[in-house]
């Protein structure tokens, strides 16, 4: 059996930043996983977001399930430029846990799928379906939240599996 | 040095990794009507698939029915999940399968697939029942689904062969995509 589920990149932010861009990704993998450990800036919670290849139009979309600790919900974007795949708070000292799923990111035909998981112990608890309405292959992701920076301490590992 | 000049060598680093590839599926042209992963091997101590798929249904919507070892009773399920609009949650009891929700069917938007994300964890394990648990969802740009699903399996027996088996029609569609890896123990 062909082992795999590999490191492709790391991101340690040393300072607050807007976002963080994973570019240049083979396309020899079959799955991506981004393992993210993130706080903002911001001064309430806010959404972090993703983007594709540099694409800024309104071709991103997603589903949200969220429970935060008293009742659970439902909610939705369309259309939009940056789709949400986690809500996430502002603590110096609580990071929020965040995983998310490309699958089969890089073949030609299909829209792309992603699935993200969000943590945070303190408020809330999420999970994403999102679509990004292209054929393309990703090559290059994009994460940012809607308001504030990335703290510094925010770590991004960016893994890669491949199937036999 | 001659480790280091290898590794700068290869255009990939070797893995090292307790995750392996066991066996993948991707559908043709035509469809196909259950995906089934057999003779796995117990030598792993958890599984996961990892699938993006999409029905040949004519609805919107497309459920899997998942079997293990060809055995149909003593099969459960719960979920929650997201619509878009409530959150909600249900089961199923006493069922000839594990039900996971909803992936698109042929009558949502073309080129939209749902994946799903799933660990079987002790599968080889003869004295525990199994249990799985399972990321799923889709968007479609004004509709789609995000879930939580639980599945139980009242058996002993280690798994040996999945079947994964489309509920409300007849086909998975073309490009498809079913993988199984085993993660290993120390």
């Amino acid at each position: 059996m062909a082992a795999t589920y590999e490191p492709i990149a790391t991101q340690t932010l040393g300072s607050n930043t807007a976002s963080v861009t994973f570019s240049s990704i083979t396309g020899s993998y079959t799955d991506l996983i981004l393992v993210s450990s993130i706080s903002t800036t911001h001064t309430a919670t806010t959404s972090l977001v993703i983007q594709f290849n540099g694409d800024t139009a309104t071709n991103y979309s997603n589903t949200r399930l969220l429970g935060d600790g008293s009742s659970a919900s439902s909610d939705r974007d369309t259309n939009v430029v940056s789709p949400r795949i986690a809500l996430v708070g502002f603590s110096s000292s609580e990071f929020n846990p965040v995983i998310t799923h490309f699958n089969n990111y890089s073949n030609a035909t299909t829209y792309k799928t992603i699935l993200s998981r969000g943590n945070n112990a303190s408020a809330f608890v999420t999970a994403y379906s999102a679509l990004w309405r292209s054929t393309s292959a990703i090559n290059e992701i994009k994460v940012f939240t809607l308001a504030g920076n990335l703290r510094t301490g925010s770590t991004f590992t960016l893994y890669g599996i491949a199937a036999a | 040095m001659s480790l280091i000049l290898g590794i700068m060598a290869s255009s990939r680093l070797v893995a090292t990794t307790a995750y392996e590839s066991i066996a993948t599926t991707t559908v043709g042209s035509g469809g196909v009507s259950s995906v089934t992963f057999s003779s796995i091997p117990s030598t792993y101590a958890h599984l996961q698939i990892r699938a993006t798929v999409r029905g040949g249904f004519a609805g919107s919507l497309e459920q899997t029915k998942m079997r293990f070892n060809s055995n149909v009773i003593s099969y459960s399920s719960h979920w929650l999940e997201g619509n878009g609009s409530a959150a909600s949650a249900g089961n199923s009891w006493v069922d000839n399968e594990v039900f996971l929700r909803y992936s698109p069917g042929n009558g949502s938007t073309a080129s939209v697939f749902g994946v799903y994300i799933m660990d079987i964890l002790d599968y080889a394990n003869t004295s525990k029942n199994k249990v799985t648990r399972t990321l799923m969802g889709f968007d479609a740009n004004g509709s789609g689904y995000i879930s939580l699903c639980s599945g139980h399996w009242n058996n002993t027996a280690a798994i040996s062969s999945i079947s994964l088996v489309p509920k409300d029609g007849s086909s998975w569609a073309q490009y498809s995509s079913f993988a199984l890896y085993g993660i290993k123990g120390a």
